[in-house]
């Protein structure tokens, strides 16, 4: 199909020149071209739901309902009168719910509402403009919240009925799977260029970095206190996906490090001044798993990595206490690739850093004295040893793990150790550190997330919020700092099989045995989701330089890639051109000619061949009063061709269509 | 008229071109399609030539023009002595300033009813037809446009009646069209004489457009789209008239251009934004009626021989 051929189905709406003195006149819309401009503007708005409030969604859809209710009686544009009122009336909105104007959630809302008020108040071509304009940028928008799969699907849903409705304006007489079928052609020539820009527009980050409203998100924070990661657990959100190069490590080893908290104030844990380095502070040797990890945007710094990482890694540097951290929070989806060494020994130089260990001794001077006199009692010649009897302590104290512990009362670690012997996995590592630090072992609590569900479809594993846990670590001289876990102690099902091999009541929905099903289902989701992930959105500028780079170009600055994004979008356009030059005489020509005179063969049995001097619509009238039963039909196929003929140069798919009618249709019995 | 439905020529346009016709239907009785003829040559920014006997609505037929176009109106009774400065304007002296000043003639109006044009002198009718090609006066060095749109209705009397000064073709070739009357049919003749007078149905009609709508229509009339194969299809046409051994000489490349011009406006009051094959063949008639000259009598041909010329050339 030609260029030239596919402008025929460009609205004149999008060709200011092409429909003069069209300006003042009031414009009658087709009830069906209506449907499809509401069909578009309802898909359009259909996936920022939810990030839309409530009284929004609420007016968008009262809005919509009324326009179609006026398209389906005819009705034109309601008075001007009302329009000020109801912008005024959003503008007041915004302002009572979110307090300001600017940044993207105000200006989605805004916008979905004034496509709305456009859609109602549409007069002429200009209005329809506007309504089709807003449809592509709110579709573009999308993409400030939620670039994943399928939010992509939903806008190419709603950009092809966009594309549709505009066919729908430009040719009434179009069926609908023409619509659908032209409208997709179109998205099909946008693909190299979508893929040109894809690959080769520059990304500047702080452009690029997509500007973060104050959003609460899920995840892990920077403190702990009794209950915040059993609340953390109840949700199913995916925390971050990782695909390992060869073997997996084995889920006891699955220890995912995230913040590392080591301050305590008697209810609170925190973390440590952090100074991250280029390198972690170890030399990793030993075994070596190789992975990536997607990152699910969290707002916070801490990338979770299996024990223990070595360095350098682009765009992340560790801290003293182990952790991974990048520079800015984490605020959209990010890849990253590490090496894991889990057999290393670390924290051996930790007397250069005497406050390191003085801080994991430190407990506030009073508080939960029944722990302390616990402590004394359990202390023994050495540290290991007086390690092993607490966790001989917690083994034999009868604890029970449980999502829903009681709760606790002033002094928290008492009153859980003695008390209640009821918590979770924070539970038992705070009240564990706590018994080390008492009896002068430095411990600290680590953060993060234990296990993660192996997607039996590609081998990925997933790991969610509720994967969270916590955990100690010890310090030991010459040995550095060790890995202890008293949930495993407690409940060592949660440690082999995750959270539902230790709880048997009060699982989330996903996790509940009876949903398999579910679960399988999503696994299916997830390994696609993951291929995008790492396909499209981990596309970044690095990658992005790497790319170039293999073609032999060295391109650093911005404006040499929009140079070379420039030649390589003109050099499509002019192989579109070129192509379509190619299209315009390689015979198209002689099917519709041909389809034409098998059309008049077919009927000059019935004495009624077209002459030669005889026009299309005078062939049609000819034929129409001679049989009036297949008048329909018989017209249909002479404005077609007469269509294709003498407008703009068919497209090859419309001379097939044309084609299979001739071929095809049968006469009725005349009556 | 066939009427197709996949027109996408806006709505707006079309119907006000309905609007046209249907009002104009309600004053000429029964010659809606020599009215489409003359609206499309107005269209294509061509001049019209009616030729008929007294009486049959020429003079009707323009004064609808005007009032529904709202157009500036002047009429020009042609009589042999009329002299080309009563129709261009003619420089005065004025005594106060000293200076000659040139005072309009009855050119300068928008649409001119120049009735029966073939009773001047041919001096004064080719003063009228360069202002009609060039759509300016020149007067003593002094260049003056016509106002716009400009549009000629010039009627010509059969001219084997005395006292007429033919138009030689070349002057013919200036109008785009030349349409007949013709009597009305009997329904319509019977409605003509029961009704009302022409005159105080015309005094009571209220323009469909204003001169700046009809230039914006006639700018649309060029965006209609001519394809490769209708200019196959045309040139097939004017190809046959200059091989075809009934004719003198065939016509002329401006003919040409009037062809297509004339077919796009045709196929706009259609409501179609492409011309077809037949928008050429409704026109070509009153298009080379005037141009052509027969070899057997030297005549113009008759509506018959221009059938039979479009029936000789197929439809590509």
């Amino acid at each position: 199909m030609g260029i030239k051929g596919l402008s025929a189905y460009l609205p004149n709406a999008l060709f200011r020149n092409r429909v003069p003195a069209e300006r003042a006149a009031a414009l009658s819309l087709h009830r069906d071209q209506g449907v499809w401009l509401l069909a578009a503007a309802a898909l359009t708005l259909v996936p920022h739901l939810p990030q839309l409030p409530a009284w929004s969604i609420a007016l968008c859809t009262a809005l919509l309902i009324w326009r179609s209710w006026r398209f389906w009686h005819g009705k034109a544009a309601p008075p001007r009168w009302v329009l000020p009122p109801l912008v005024l009336a959003v503008a007041v909105g915004i302002r009572l719910d979110l307090g300001q104007f600017f940044g993207k959630t105000p200006g989605l809302i805004f916008l979905a509402a004034l496509l709305c008020l456009k859609l109602l108040e549409i007069r002429n071509m200009r209005d329809i403009r506007v309504v089709v304009l807003l449809c592509f940028f709110l579709q573009f928008g999308l993409f400030f919240n939620d670039q994943s799969m399928s939010a992509a699907a939903l806008a190419l849903v709603a950009l092809l009925v966009t594309l549709g409705s505009q066919i729908a304006l430009a040719d009434p007489s179009s069926s609908t799977r023409e619509r659908l079928k032209t409208g997709a052609a179109l998205l099909a020539l946008g693909v190299p260029f979508m893929l040109a820009l894809f690959l080769l527009f520059p990304r500047i980050p702080p452009l690029w970095g997509i500007p973060t409203d104050t959003v609460a998100s899920t995840g892990l924070s920077d403190s702990m206190s009794p209950g915040s990661i059993s609340e953390l657990i109840l949700s199913d959100e995916l925390a971050f996906a990782v695909e390992f190069d060869g073997p997996l490590p084995a889920p006891a080893d699955r220890y995912w490090r995230g913040p590392v908290l080591s301050q305590f104030d008697g209810r609170i844990w925190r973390m440590a001044a952090r100074l991250p380095k280029e390198l972690p502070a170890y030399t990793p040797s030993g075994r070596r798993f190789d992975y990536r990890i997607m990152l699910e945007p969290h707002q916070k710094h801490f990338v979770p990595t299996l024990d223990y990482p070595a360095g350098p890694v682009e765009g992340v540097r560790f801290s003293l206490d182990f952790q991974t951290l990048t520079q800015h929070p984490v605020s959209y989806r990010r890849q990253f690739t590490f090496s894991a060494f889990p057999d290393t020994e670390v924290g051996l130089q930790e007397y250069q850093y005497p406050a390191m260990l003085d801080l994991a001794r430190r407990l506030p001077i009073e508080g939960n004295p029944r722990a302390r006199a616990l402590a004394a009692e359990l202390k023994t010649r050495t540290p290991q040893q007086t390690v092993g009897r607490i966790l001989g302590w917690f083994s034999e104290g009868q604890f029970t793990y449980t999502l829903q512990p009681p709760k606790l009362g002033e002094d928290s670690i008492d009153s859980f150790l003695f008390d209640t012997r009821a918590g979770f996995c924070e539970h038992f590592a705070e009240a564990f550190v706590f018994l080390a630090r008492a009896a002068n072992i430095p411990a600290r609590v680590v953060t993060g997330y234990q296990g993660g569900h192996v997607n039996p479809i590609n081998g990925t594993i997933s790991v969610r919020q509720s994967d969270a846990h916590a955990w100690a670590e010890v310090w030991y001289a010459k040995r550095g700092w060790v890995r202890v876990d008293p949930t495993a102690l407690v409940a060592p099902m949660r440690i082999e099989q995750g959270l539902e091999g230790a709880l048997d009541r009060g699982l989330p929905f996903m996790l509940r045995p009876e949903n398999a099903w579910f679960r399988k289902a999503r696994d299916g989701w997830e390994a696609v989701a993951i291929r995008w992930n790492r396909l499209v959105i981990a596309y970044d500028g690095n990658r992005q330089r790497d790319l170039l780079k293999s073609f032999g170009l060295d391109v650093f600055s911005p404006s040499k890639a929009l140079g070379v994004v420039s030649i390589a979008t003109a050099l499509l356009m002019v192989a579109f051109y070129g192509w379509a030059q190619l299209r315009r005489n390689d015979g198209r020509i002689d099917r519709l000619d041909k389809a034409w005179a098998r059309f008049s063969a077919r009927l000059a049995p019935l004495g009624l061949a077209r002459a030669p001097a005889e026009g299309p619509l005078d062939y049609a009238r000819r034929l129409a009063s001679s049989r009036p039963a297949d008048a329909d039909d018989l017209t249909l196929i002479c404005t077609r061709y007469a269509r294709l003929r003498y407008r703009l140069p068919p497209l090859r798919a419309e001379v097939d269509a044309l084609a299979r009618i001739i071929d095809t249709f049968s006469f009725k019995p005349s009556v | 008229m066939f009427k197709s439905s996949f027109a996408p020529v806006p709505n707006m346009v079309t119907s006000r071109i309905e609007r046209l016709v249907a009002t104009a239907s309600e004053i000429i009785l029964g010659k809606e399609y020599e009215w489409r003829l003359a609206l499309s040559c107005l269209l294509a920014r061509g001049h019209l030539l009616i030729e008929d006997v007294p009486g049959t609505g020429k003079t009707t037929l323009a004064h609808t023009f005007a009032s529904l176009l709202g157009l500036q109106f002047q009429r020009i009774q042609f009589t042999s002595d009329l002299l080309p400065a009563d129709i261009l304007g003619v420089s005065v002296f004025e005594r106060e300033s000293a200076t000659f000043r040139f005072r309009p003639g009855p050119v300068f109006a928008q649409l001119i009813l120049a009735d029966e044009i073939n009773r001047a002198t041919p001096k004064t009718q080719s003063a009228l037809l360069e202002a009609m090609e060039e759509r300016q006066v020149t007067s003593d060095g002094q260049t003056m446009p016509l106002p716009e749109p400009f549009f000629v209705i010039a009627t010509q009397n059969p001219s084997h009646q005395i006292g007429t000064f033919p138009l030689p073709e070349s002057q013919l070739d200036r109008f785009l069209l030349r349409i007949r009357l013709g009597y009305p049919d009997r329904a319509a003749e019977r409605t003509l004489l029961k009704g009302q007078d022409r005159r105080i149905l015309l005094e009571n009609i209220e323009p469909v457009m204003s001169p700046a709508e009809l230039l914006a229509l006639q700018n649309t009339a060029r965006t209609i789209i001519v394809s490769e194969h209708l200019i196959n299809y045309a040139q097939a046409l004017l190809a046959a008239t200059r091989q075809s051994t009934e004719f003198f000489i065939g016509l002329s490349p401006r003919a040409g251009l009037g062809l297509i011009a004339a077919a796009r406006a045709w196929a706009l009051i259609e409501g179609r934004d492409h011309v077809l094959p037949e928008d050429v063949q409704r026109i070509f008639p009153y298009l080379a009626g005037h141009r052509l000259r027969l070899v057997s009598d030297g005549h113009m041909p008759g509506p018959d021989d221009l059938a039979r010329l479009l029936q000789s050339v197929a439809v590509t």
